[in-house]
């Protein structure tokens, strides 16, 4: 048994009315007989049968208008096997990428998007020349942003307006007061209350301690630092902040963004350095890359921040975009610090002061240099067990303080 | 150290002979074909004395059938010749439009590379002779857009001698466009000047501060207009396509990126026409180069006009050339 | 002038051949028409019906050497010169392993193994295109013909005069075979022409000319082999006017309002294949049995065709840009 489906006629053709049936169940056929007349934009066109049989039903309706391939009528054949292609609606030969019927046959799938057009090759940036796009150009001379300070998210890296306006949303107090570089506390207490707040209510956070043992730490700062230049001495803070950011690069559960129920593990590691500002401030702006920035310049980049946020001369454009941050309140005392996420951050890691504790080393008992780092988590994208982890890897880095 | 080549003078007209007389010693496959070429010496005298020198067969005068003699060229490159039909100019060419788009730039294509066109294709093209509507068209932009054949804009006597032998050996049909303010013009080349490449653009005029972008026969108005810039102390660069398919862009980012200024000058009309394409490949390859909007300069939105005031004013004229640039600079 | 050796010989063979020849267009033209209903053919399909004598009648007496160049229905024209019909049938498909890669489909089928020069979808199109082919020939001295296929619908253009004038003026050995089927598309001959004996017009530029029943394979050959001669010898073009008719529709999308279908039954009757069949039972030349061997034969033939034809591959979408030119071509 064979389908008689309705023929395509014409490359713009989709569907037919049928509008005459010249045969009717019963009646033998031959293929090229006229066996009905189909009803198409052009007029009236006889249809064929391409079979020989006996027509055993017809299958629609005269004056409906059906697609291109739907059967139209059964047709008992006599022939065992017809030579070439059935009519019947059997599987194509399976080597073969067939299309249904009623579709243009498919092309193969290319293992990649197909370039219409010759590959356009854009001119590699020169080092140090920023793209930026003359909109956001515009938008940044209107509200005095520095675009040295900005990450570009456009084609290739370019500076896009959409750049710019993440800057200007970041620091509400800037745009606000419309002054291009300065603070205003009221406004950022404000900011923080409402930022902590949230924080509370959206993020459960979880808390987990760990005492790191940074006696290591220590001599190797002593050591280094001895050869050094005050000006150029490094300090416990910068080995905090890189052992942070390396351990944050293997754990990327706390290194990212939670935005719409959804955890986006971001792609760098931008440590953001919680900051007290004299007045009440509190900020924490985000050093980029730090995974892989050298002790060196991370420590004088750590100074200058803090010497600017503490001026009130940081730049609105630093202030955004951390992907975990780090906090350190040893030089006020504490020996522990439990902080609060910002959101959309997921992670918050606390330094508290660095205190000489009696410690067991090979079974026996010595002084150490003891420091109590904290982590707070969201729990909706890491749980306790990842947690411990990542602690505890901070920790065996700054074992190893030479090699950070 | 080689003595340098003896320098001639001599007209791009006589150039253009040269390359004929050339291809036509080299290689007995090359034939011309054309109307006029050879009793009356050719329309632009190009192939004057042509006739004479190398008989009626391998100069041969046709009738009024640009879409016939240009149909037998193709025909003739397909079965092994090395013909070069001789449209009297590119008005006419519309005539012969069928051939050159729906054969000769797609037999190779729809035959699967089984048969290939290597037809060189000549044609006078631009206004300025007050010839009127008709008679003064620049449409190699259009012919620009085909893929499947190359189209070529010598705008110097070294290209004009040059460009011909290696369009003939290209597998592929050559346009050759020679702009008719050209060729009366004189120019000095080396006595043993032989074939030049068809697909690279190459700077006239090397400068710092603005990119001009152009060719045929507005080089020569471009390259005047650089010269009235550097009176006011602005350095331009003068960009010569030499061939409008493929457009050479490499060289022109290379300008770009340095100068972040461009102005394209192009005797079609601005409307969808070659400069059009050439400022879109530049906004798509160094858009972030650019320091200021691209500038063109073409033929106004009109049939080109009899009367010489008005014929002036329609197609790209150097005060246009220089006011664009200056804008550009910020000068205006 | 018709000199004895004009007359084909018919043998039983030969007789046969020709009959195969024209029935195995016929079914192959059937198959395409079924195929294309199936969506495995698109675009655009022209079919040959009811014009199968003129390919048959023309073709086979052309040498090897010569070139031929047809028009959009030019299936019938393609088989009888030897492009094979599995190459054919791919090329349909859009497959690569058809005689033009694919690219071209039913209206450019191009073959250079066999000098057949497309395949062409401007009408009047191939005209200048033989004019250039014959025109290198001539140039060269070479024994060559080329045969331009085209239909009475093409003598209207510009391009058919611009290239008989030049045949004649050039004295170029093209035979020029025009089609006459009566109708281009859906404008009948008689509305579309001031002067509709077509083979008149040739004379108007000097080349002899006949026109000959289109339905009559062996009048056709006759003719062809008169014309191929003439040109061949004298050098100059020759006009063979072959009056015929268009069982099909134009194409496969055409609902045939311009016709009568009491005409197409009038000429279904005299239609070529079942007149020479006719003529040959009668003059006992052909058995039962002969016609069940050349169905089959042609039948295996067909089956053959399309599952190579279904078989082939597509070419992959990266090689787009290719046969454009030639250096992307390598």
């Amino acid at each position: 048994m064979v389908e008689f489906r309705m023929p395509s006629l014409g490359a713009d053709m989709e569907a037919g009315t049928l509008v005459e049936w010249l045969v009717k169940p019963g009646d033998q056929v031959k293929r090229g007989d006229v066996v009905a007349v189909v009803e198409t934009q052009k007029g009236a066109i006889e249809i064929e049968v391409f079979e020989t049989g006996r027509i055993e039903q017809i299958l629609v309706d005269l004056n409906s208008k059906v697609p291109v391939g739907t059967p139209l009528a059964r047709i008992r054949t006599e022939l065992e096997r017809k030579a070439g292609v059935a009519l019947a609606p059997a599987a194509p030969p399976a080597s073969v990428a067939e299309a249904p019927p009623g579709v243009l046959p498919a092309a193969p799938r290319p293992s990649r998007p197909a370039s219409m057009a010759p590959p356009i090759a854009t001119l590699p940036s020169v080092a140090g020349r920023a793209r930026v796009s003359p909109a956001a150009r515009r938008l940044a001379e209107t509200h005095g942003v520095d675009l040295a300070t900005v990450t570009g998210s456009g084609p290739s890296g370019a500076i896009v307006r959409a750049d710019v306006e993440r800057r200007l949303t970041a620091a509400p107090a800037s745009a606000e007061k419309k002054r291009p570089t300065g603070l205003n506390l009221d406004a950022m207490r404000t900011a923080i209350a409402a930022a902590m707040a949230r924080s509370k209510r959206e993020i459960p956070h979880y808390y987990l301690e760990h005492q790191v043992d940074v006696t290591s730490c220590e001599q190797w700062l002593t050591r280094t630092n001895a050869l050094r230049p005050p000006g150029g001495r490094l300090l416990m803070a910068a080995l905090a902040a890189k052992s942070v950011a390396v351990a944050a690069r293997r754990f990327t559960l706390f290194n990212g963004f939670y935005h719409d129920d959804k955890y986006e593990p971001a792609s760098a590691v931008h440590l953001g350095i919680a900051i007290a500002i004299r007045g009440g401030g509190l900020a924490a702006p985000a050093l980029h890359d730090v995974d892989q920035m050298p002790l060196d310049e991370l420590m004088t980049r750590m100074r200058d921040l803090v010497q600017r946020m503490r001026a009130g001369r940081i730049r609105s454009s630093e202030m955004s975009n951390s992907t975990i941050t780090v906090s350190s309140l040893g030089e006020r005392g504490v020996d522990a610090l439990h902080g609060v996420i910002y959101p959309p951050q997921v992670a918050l890691i606390g330094f508290g002061k660095v205190v000489a504790r009696p410690w067991v080393i090979d079974g026996a008992i010595g002084p150490r240099s003891i420091v109590t780092i904290t982590l707070a988590a969201d729990h909706r994208v890491s749980d306790g067990h990842a947690g411990a982890l990542f602690l505890a890897e901070i920790g065996k880095l700054l074992q190893e303080p030479e090699k950070l | 150290m080689t003595a340098p080549a003896a320098m001639i003078e001599l007209t791009y007209r006589d150039a253009i002979r040269e390359a004929i007389r050339d291809v036509l010693r080299r290689d007995k496959n090359v034939f011309l074909m054309g109307e006029d070429v050879g009793r009356y010496g050719g329309c632009y005298a190009v192939t004057k004395g042509l006739l004479a020198e190398f008989g009626p067969e391998r100069i041969r005068d046709t009738p009024l059938s640009e879409s016939g003699f240009t149909g037998a060229g193709i025909g003739a490159a397909m079965a092994g010749m090395r013909p070069i039909v001789e449209l009297m100019t590119v008005n006419f060419s519309l005539l012969a439009l069928d051939q050159i788009l729906n054969t000769a730039a797609t037999v190779r294509h729809m035959s699967g590379n089984q048969f290939g066109v290597p037809l060189v294709i000549r044609m006078a093209t631009g206004a300025g002779r007050q010839l009127a509507a008709q008679h003064s068209h620049s449409l190699e932009g259009w012919y620009a857009h085909i893929p499947g054949i190359k189209v070529l804009a010598p705008a110097t006597v070294e290209d004009a001698r040059g460009m011909l032998w290696t369009a003939l050996q290209d597998p592929d049909p050559v346009l050759i466009f020679e702009n008719v303010m050209l060729y009366n013009m004189t120019g000095r080349l080396a006595a043993d000047a032989g074939a030049v490449d068809i697909d690279k653009a190459v700077v006239r005029r090397t400068g710092r501060d603005i990119s001009l972008i152009t060719y045929g026969g507005s080089l020569w108005k471009t390259l005047e207009a650089a010269a009235a810039l550097a009176a006011e102390d602005v350095d331009a660069e003068v960009i010569d396509l030499r061939s409008l398919r493929p457009i050479d862009d490499a060289t022109i980012m290379t300008s770009v990126r340095k100068t972040r200024r461009a102005v394209i000058v192009d005797e079609g009309w601005r409307s969808g026409s070659l400069s059009a394409e050439i400022c879109t490949r530049i906004i798509e390859q160094a858009f972030w180069e650019l320091d200021v909007p691209i500038g063109r300069v073409c033929s106004e939105e009109v049939p080109i006009p009899y009367p010489r005031h008005l014929e002036i004013a329609a197609i790209p004229q150097v005060p246009k050339i220089v006011a664009a640039a200056k804008i550009a600079l910020g000068r205006a | 002038m018709t000199a004895v050796t004009d007359k084909p010989r018919l043998s039983r063979a030969h007789a046969l051949d020709l009959l195969k020849q024209m029935i195995r267009i016929r079914r192959f033209e059937d198959k395409c028409a079924e195929l294309y209903t199936q969506e495995k053919i698109r675009g655009f399909l022209h079919l040959y019906d009811g014009e199968e004598a003129v390919a048959v009648g023309v073709i086979p007496v052309l040498e090897q050497r010569d070139r031929i160049v047809a028009t959009y229905r030019e299936h019938g024209q393609a088989l009888v010169r030897g492009v094979p019909m599995t190459a054919a049938l791919a090329e349909m498909y859009g497959k690569q392993q058809g005689c033009s890669r694919g690219r071209g489909g039913s209206m450019h089928l191009f073959d250079r193994a066999t000098n057949f020069y497309g395949g062409n979808a401007i009408v009047g199109g191939g005209l200048p295109l033989s004019i250039g082919l014959a025109l290198a020939d001539h140039m060269r001295g070479d024994d060559i013909v080329t045969a331009c296929f085209f239909g009475e619908g093409a003598v209207a253009e510009g391009e058919f005069h611009e290239s008989l004038n030049l045949a004649a003026l050039w004295g170029l050995p093209v035979l020029f075979v025009c089609e006459n089927n009566l109708y281009a598309m859906g404008t009948a001959l008689a509305i579309s022409e001031s002067e509709t004996d077509i083979q008149r017009k040739a004379a108007c530029y000097r080349i002899a000319s006949e026109a000959v029943d289109g339905m009559d394979v062996v009048a056709i050959e006759a003719a062809a082999r008169h014309a191929v001669r003439a040109v061949r010898e004298s050098g100059k073009p020759y006009f063979l006017e072959c009056r015929t008719y268009r069982l099909r529709a134009h194409s496969m999308f055409d609902a045939q309002l311009y016709r009568d279908k009491a005409e197409v039954e009038a000429w279904r009757h005299k239609e070529p294949i079942v007149r020479f069949k006719g003529w040959l039972e009668a003059n006992h030349m052909i058995h039962p049995d002969d016609l069940a061997r050349i169905e089959a034969e042609i039948e295996a033939e067909i089956a053959e065709a399309v599952a190579f034809a279904e078989g082939g591959t597509w070419e992959p979408v990266e090689q787009l840009t290719r046969f454009a030119y030639a250096d992307e071509a390598a």
